[in-house]
């Protein structure tokens, strides 16, 4: 997928005016919200388990090398294959290779955020295998040759009169004159229209939400049910994964599935929690006959032992994203990448660089709703912090927040200075405002009072009224 | 070098550790062989009976439908009523599962078929290993007795499972797995289902019947 990180302000810009994507954010600004709230309301135990689930990924990653290893065992001793992938261009490689030994002409989809990142679709397509996503949302935005614009729900920023207009342009075989304007009836021609390539397609291709070290199992967690037509009707069947989804048991997913759903859409569970476990064995009637896994670093080990070792328990609920301000201002497509919201505020500074995407972190309002709402308790806020110093240090920021910056580090380095210049600030300011009690513009302050009146100060410092109230005492 | 040992050779380094570490080797293999249980909600720990309420409750909460049966031979009609009530084809596809197969179907008007789907039948019939009363789950496995393809490829899923197997959690549904086919041992494809296909990928509408069946009907046994 292309980068745009690096013109964020310019796509944030963009995003704010485009009235068809603010109509379609209104729908994550109130569902998502109210259905994850529901959900863990009505689990007494909710916030319990989260401490549980962080619990059991931070003894992974700090055991991650051997995990994997237990879990390579595992694969292969129920006749499967693992790949292991540095790079994104390696796993890329890798698959397109296992396509060609198969003969592949087309391969199936299911939904994965880890095909996105190493831009899976565009690679094939140039080496002459056709990938056919087959989520409902993936599905949308593929005929639109679009990214996705969120990590569970693609399509998100589509009303459902592009997404009409996207299906006449692409499914010109059908009767113009049909009539699409329910939900149901674009559901039912997606449906009718992907069936047909399920059947025909020669590799599945799905993501993974766990590795399972106990057994060697590859989890989805879906609703659709495509993930699984995916992987149990074509010949070979292939899992891309990166290193950070593997998981010690059986019980320590089932405990973490407890917290996905029900952060994600507010469900108590998916409907379809799926575990594959090598090829089909002797006298299954279905299923496939090749199983091969692509495990990906792309970044992640240098991660581990950092500073954002902790990002790396995310399990990609979205639910940072769906509680966050900007991302309901401006959508995911701004943040230039696979990844938005805050926890692609964190991750993609990291997997392309702060050089390219630095303006990533400083798209925050540190309200905090995206640490109070992870359910693997991710300090997201303490991290897109860490971003900023680094950026400062490197001297990525414009000059003149620089400047700023520096200018204000110095007077709160010195306190009886900061007092002084505040105390004739305050005044300065409430005389000259004496009318109104309120600034229109303001000479380096136009970034503010362009948009909003800036309240003027009522003529005595925070510390000079607490000194005075404690005289008073 | 391999991809693989840069990989772990890059993790190793990151992390400051050994791979040779007894002590973590230890850490590792205890954990995957006792699968020590986190916190399981209390109402994954109910008596039978409420257990079997709490499944039904929930399973309905996700748009499946559950009728409760006393007996195998109540099956079929139970099944045949189903059918007819929803206008649906006398016409299911099951595998030779053991329980469901058995049964007296020629007592009714249901065509049966046999063998995993190629997408042209209306109903699947299966049976499930077992039930999770948490949130109305069911547990199928793979194999010719019950073939995953009557999963999601025909409208409508009837699914039979006994009262019985019906566990409060997860967990103990894993250690049925493990008791069946040994530890760290899985048949290809286990598929816990929570109610009938479902997508809001278009402006966030719920709508049922995405890629998979558009109805789940539960029968519990027993």
């Amino acid at each position: 997928m292309e980068i745009s990180t690096a013109t964020f302000k310019a796509n944030a810009k963009q995003a704010l005016h485009d009235p068809n994507l603010q109509q379609a954010l209104g729908h994550v600004r109130v569902g998502f919200i109210e259905k994850r709230a529901r959900a863990a309301a009505a689990l007494p135990e909710f916030d319990e388990i989260r401490d549980a689930a962080r619990d059991i990924k931070n003894h992974t990653l700090q055991h991650l090398d051997l995990y994997l290893e237990a879990y390579e065992e595992k694969v292969h001793a129920a006749g499967g294959h693992v790949h292991y992938a540095e790079t994104a261009g390696e796993a890329r490689e890798l698959i397109l290779s296992i396509c060609r030994k198969a003969g592949a002409r087309t391969v199936t989809k299911g939904k994965s955020m880890v095909a996105e990142e190493i831009g899976l679709n565009e690679y094939l397509e140039e080496n002459g295998v056709e990938p056919v996503e087959t989520d409902l949302g993936e599905y949308i935005i593929q005929l639109r040759h679009e990214g996705p614009s969120h990590i569970i729900a693609p399509a998100v920023h589509l009303t459902q009169a592009q997404v009409e207009e996207s299906f006449r342009k692409a499914h010109t075989a059908l009767p113009p004159d049909r009539d699409l304007s329910e939900p149901t009836s674009l559901l039912g021609e997606a449906r009718g229209m992907l069936r047909q390539r399920f059947l025909a397609a020669d590799v599945g291709i799905t993501g993974a939400n766990f590795l399972v070290a106990e057994t060697g199992t590859s989890v989805i967690v879906t609703n659709e049910g495509n993930g699984d037509l995916t992987q149990i009707l074509p010949r070979v069947h292939v899992v891309i994964a990166s290193i950070e989804k593997i998981t010690p048991t059986l019980n320590d997913v089932s405990e973490i599935l407890r917290v996905l759903a029900r952060s994600a859409t507010g469900q108590d569970m998916s409907v379809y929690t799926t575990f594959s476990t090598g090829p089909r064995r002797p006298g299954d009637p279905d299923g496939p006959d090749e199983y091969h896994v692509v495990i990906l670093d792309n970044g992640r080990s240098e991660m581990l032992g950092s500073g954002f070792q902790d990002a790396l328990r995310c399990i990609r609920c979205g639910a940072c994203m769906n509680h966050c301000p900007v991302y309901h201002a401006i959508g995911g497509h701004a943040y230039g990448w696979v990844y938005p919201g805050p926890i692609g505020a964190v991750l993609t500074p990291k997997l392309v660089g702060v050089d390219e995407a630095g303006d990533l972190p400083n798209a925050s309002t540190f309200c905090g709703r995206c640490e109070a709402v992870c359910p693997m308790r991710i300090p997201l806020p303490k991290m897109m912090r860490y971003w900023r110093d680094r950026e400062f240090e490197r001297h990525l920021s414009p000059a003149t927040m620089r400047y700023g910056i520096g200018f204000w580090a110095f007077f709160a380095r010195h306190p009886r200075l900061y007092r002084f210049a505040t105390r004739i600030a305050a005044r300065a300011l409430a005389n000259r405002a004496v009318d109104r009690g309120r600034f229109t513009s303001l000479p380096l302050a136009g970034g503010w009072t362009s948009h909003r009146d800036l309240p003027a100060p009522e003529g005595r410092t925070f510390m000079e009224m607490w000194a005075k109230r404690k005289k008073a005492a | 070098m391999s991809a693989r040992d840069t990989v772990l050779g890059k993790i190793r380094r990151s992390l400051h550790v050994d791979g040779n570490d007894a002590g973590r080797r230890t850490a590792v293999a205890a954990r995957i062989e006792n699968a020590p249980r986190s916190i399981v909600p209390e109402r994954g720990q109910l008596p039978r009976e409420e257990r079997i309420a709490l499944f039904t409750a929930m399973a309905e909460k996700v748009s499946a439908t559950v009728a409760r049966v006393a007996s195998e031979d109540d099956v079929p009609s139970a099944v045949a009523d189903f059918l007819r009530s929803h206008n649906l084809p006398a016409s299911v596809r099951m595998g030779d599962d053991r329980l469901i197969a058995g049964l007296p179907w020629e007592r009714t008007q249901i065509d049966v078929r046999r063998g995993p789907s190629d997408g042209d039948d209306p109903v699947g019939l299966s049976h499930a290993a077992a039930g999770v009363a948490e949130t109305g789950t069911l547990v199928l496995l793979s194999g010719g007795e019950n073939p995953t393809t009557l999963n999601f490829l025909p409208e409508t899923h009837i699914v039979v499972v006994r009262a019985d197997d019906i566990a409060g959690d997860y967990e103990s549904v894993w250690d049925a797995v493990r008791a069946k086919y040994g530890k760290g041992v899985m048949p290809r494809t286990v598929n816990m289902v929570t109610g009938p296909s479902r997508s809001a990928d278009i402006e966030q509408k719920l709508l049922l019947g995405a890629h998979g069946p558009r109805r789940l009907h539960i029968v519990v046994l027993g």
